[in-house]
């Protein structure tokens, strides 16, 4: 008998963890509940297991319990308090050669897609990019299940599934809330196993001199609850204050769809789609976003999408559950109205 | 002598990509090919570095005979020698065949004429995959810096650079040892506009085409999709979802609009939310 290893790459900096490893692991129990009867048969185990890396986060690897690890891989050195590529992949590569893998997750951020080419070249195996979908599945030719990895192409107009056959862990990145947060469970038990780091500064290869915290603006627009997003229909960049205006009246931030990144009129932050940030807040109010498909695979996870387009057939209407068509700047100044009325009145 | 590798892809406009919806299949046609945009402000930083210290820049790509133009392109943006790899039985080649195939060429580039960065676009906007760059990395066992935003300081006799990085959080301000190579986005650098000697000689210019043959010995089983460890097992369209109410202000005047969006955000449990946001 074989143990089956579903790992997550456990994400943090500066000990704060990122949820996107959370949301990993809620998919790895998921992926190794689809191969359980398989496993029953063969008299195979399947576990889902964490590999985190830093100095000082045991307490991390603590949560990672909760969240749904049968086990951590904790490796706590100073050569690994902050991130950097060689170190990292090395002791990914390494930990994973030792125990053998069956597939591995990583989350797509900005740290998670530095890391992930480069364990999986290391490691010789097929990495797929920002999947939007994951599955065991029965392939032909193969007598366990494969991973079905499933991710947005050109665009985001067409979906490719991918299937890595041969080669070990058959690995995916994901990017943060295209998956649910699982349950945290203060009871769940499990063991944190420490290893011996063999990373060392001299094969860093780099050195962060300074680290430069942006003073301005800050959005973390992923983790949003409402986010008001503008497209081309805004017509003007002045029409981004009006959704300022609309997003701090809600407590939210402002989102954008491409053409607005590309015209300059708002930082990438705050772009929403394929090549900006997948969100799923529980509100989502695009104001004249047409609703390319690069723009909908980046939020038609929202829990409540409200579109406002004056094109009673844009394609953004499709997503929405409500669609209210009508000029942007008489709606969006009565939704302010009609808001602070209700505040008024519960006040 | 200053020399810089820039790694370029053609790329279709994936902007002007259109889905039949008879067919739903890709329209193709009409679809330009483009010189990938991170690429190419990657390939401007580069340059204005050999204007500041001298020396040049080579760029190299992977594809069929098409991707003359972009390596022409490349030229006229102020590239000195172009290297296209171009072989049939590099087709079909995921990214783990792709870093193969670019890092052994880098390091036969580099023994001809000692390389000190290398430069890729972040991702490339058709696959998206930003995979190969650190793979390449890897491959070659130097250090990679991705997001790079700007090239503080190249010193080529200390054998070291000082580079910025963005990521989620900050940014990172980077000392590595050379040869390195970094992903970039597009403030790296802005694009200049040709100057016309490089514009003219664009024109005529022929760049060297590797294949199998030569000159790098290629293992034929790293290579195209027998080097690749993923397949693509199918392909479709995204799923259709369920579209929600619709309402039209002509009919039911601005204030009812409203009433009726947030009264079905109400009943899905959005109030709160909307009251929440007082503080």
């Amino acid at each position: 008998m074989t143990i089956r290893r579903f790992w997550v790459f456990i994400e943090q900096e500066e000990g704060k963890v990122h949820p996107v490893s959370w949301e990993l692991l809620g998919v790895a129990r998921m992926l190794a509940s689809q191969v359980a009867e398989e496993a029953a048969a063969t008299g195979d185990d399947v576990v889902v297991e964490g590999v985190l890396l830093g100095e000082n986060v045991e307490h991390i690897a603590q949560e990672a319990l909760y969240y749904g690890a049968d086990r951590v891989y904790l490796f706590d050195d100073p050569v690994l308090a902050y991130y950097r590529n060689c170190p990292y992949y090395q002791t990914l590569s390494a930990v994973s050669k030792k125990y053998g893998p069956e597939v591995f997750l990583i989350g797509a951020t900005t740290l998670g897609r530095d890391l992930a080419g480069a364990v999986a070249t290391s490691l010789h195996t097929g990495l797929t990019a920002d999947c939007t979908a994951l599955e065991m599945g029965e392939v032909k030719g193969s007598q366990k299940r494969l991973l079905l990895a499933t991710r947005p192409a050109f665009g985001g107009n067409i979906m490719a599934t991918i299937l890595c056959r041969n080669e070990r862990p058959q690995m995916s990145s994901v990017r943060p809330r295209v998956f649910p947060m699982p349950e945290r469970n203060p009871d769940a038990k499990g063991e944190i196993v420490r290893e011996e780091v063999e990373a060392t500064e001299e094969s860093a290869m780099a050195c962060v001199l300074e680290f430069i915290h942006s003073k301005g603006e800050s959005v973390n627009i992923e983790y949003a609850d409402v986010i008001v997003s503008g497209g081309r229909g805004l017509g003007t960049p002045e029409g981004l204050k009006l959704l300022q205006e609309l997003a701090d009246e809600l407590g939210g931030v402002v989102g954008a769809s491409r053409p607005l990144i590309d015209s300059g009129w708002i930082s990438y932050a705050h772009q929403v789609g394929q090549s900006g940030r997948t969100v799923r807040p529980k509100l989502y109010i695009a104001a004249g976003i047409s609703g390319a498909l690069q723009h909908k695979v980046g939020m038609q996870n929202s829990d409540f999408i409200i579109a406002i387009n004056s094109d009673p057939n844009a394609p953004i209407f499709d997503v929405a559950d409500v669609g209210i068509v009508g000029d942007l700047y008489q709606v969006i100044p009565e939704m302010l109205k009609q808001i602070r009325a209700l505040k008024e009145a519960t006040a | 002598m200053f020399h810089a590798l820039v790694a370029v892809k053609q790329v279709p406009d994936t902007t002007n990509i259109r889905i039949d919806s008879e067919t739903g299949n890709l329209v193709r046609e009409g679809v330009p090919a483009i010189m990938n945009p991170y690429d190419a402000h990657a390939l401007a930083e580069a340059v204005r570095w050999k204007q500041q210290l001298g020396g040049k820049v080579t760029v190299l790509s992977m594809g069929p005979n098409s991707f003359i133009s972009t390596l022409r392109e490349a030229v006229e943006l102020g590239a000195d020698r172009g290297v296209l790899l171009t072989d049939r039985k590099f087709a079909g080649a995921d990214t783990l065949a792709t870093s193969y195939v670019l890092a052994e060429t880098i390091k036969a580039i580099h023994e001809q004429d000692p390389i000190h960065l290398i430069f890729f676009g972040k991702q490339a906007i058709d696959g998206d995959t930003a995979q190969v760059g650190p793979g390449v990395a890897v491959r070659l066992g130097l250090p990679i810096v991705t997001y790079a935003v700007k090239i503080r300081e190249v010193n080529l006799e200390e054998g070291r650079a000082v580079i910025e990085r963005k990521t989620e959080r900050w940014t990172e301000v980077v000392e590595t040892s050379l040869p390195v190579l970094l992903t970039c986005e597009k403030e790296i650098a802005e694009i200049p506009f040709a100057p016309l000697p490089d514009l003219i000689r664009s024109l005529r210019y022929d760049p060297e085409m590797w294949t199998m043959e030569g000159p790098c010995n290629f293992e034929l089983d790293q290579v195209g999709v027998k080097g690749s460890p993923t397949i693509v097992y199918k392909m479709g369209t995204p799923p259709l979802p369920q579209p929600g109410e619709q309402i039209n202000t002509r009919e039911s005047g601005i204030e009812e609009a409203v009433k009726f969006a947030f009264d079905k955000a109400n009943k899905a449990g959005i109030v709160k939310l909307i009251l929440g946001g007082a503080r």
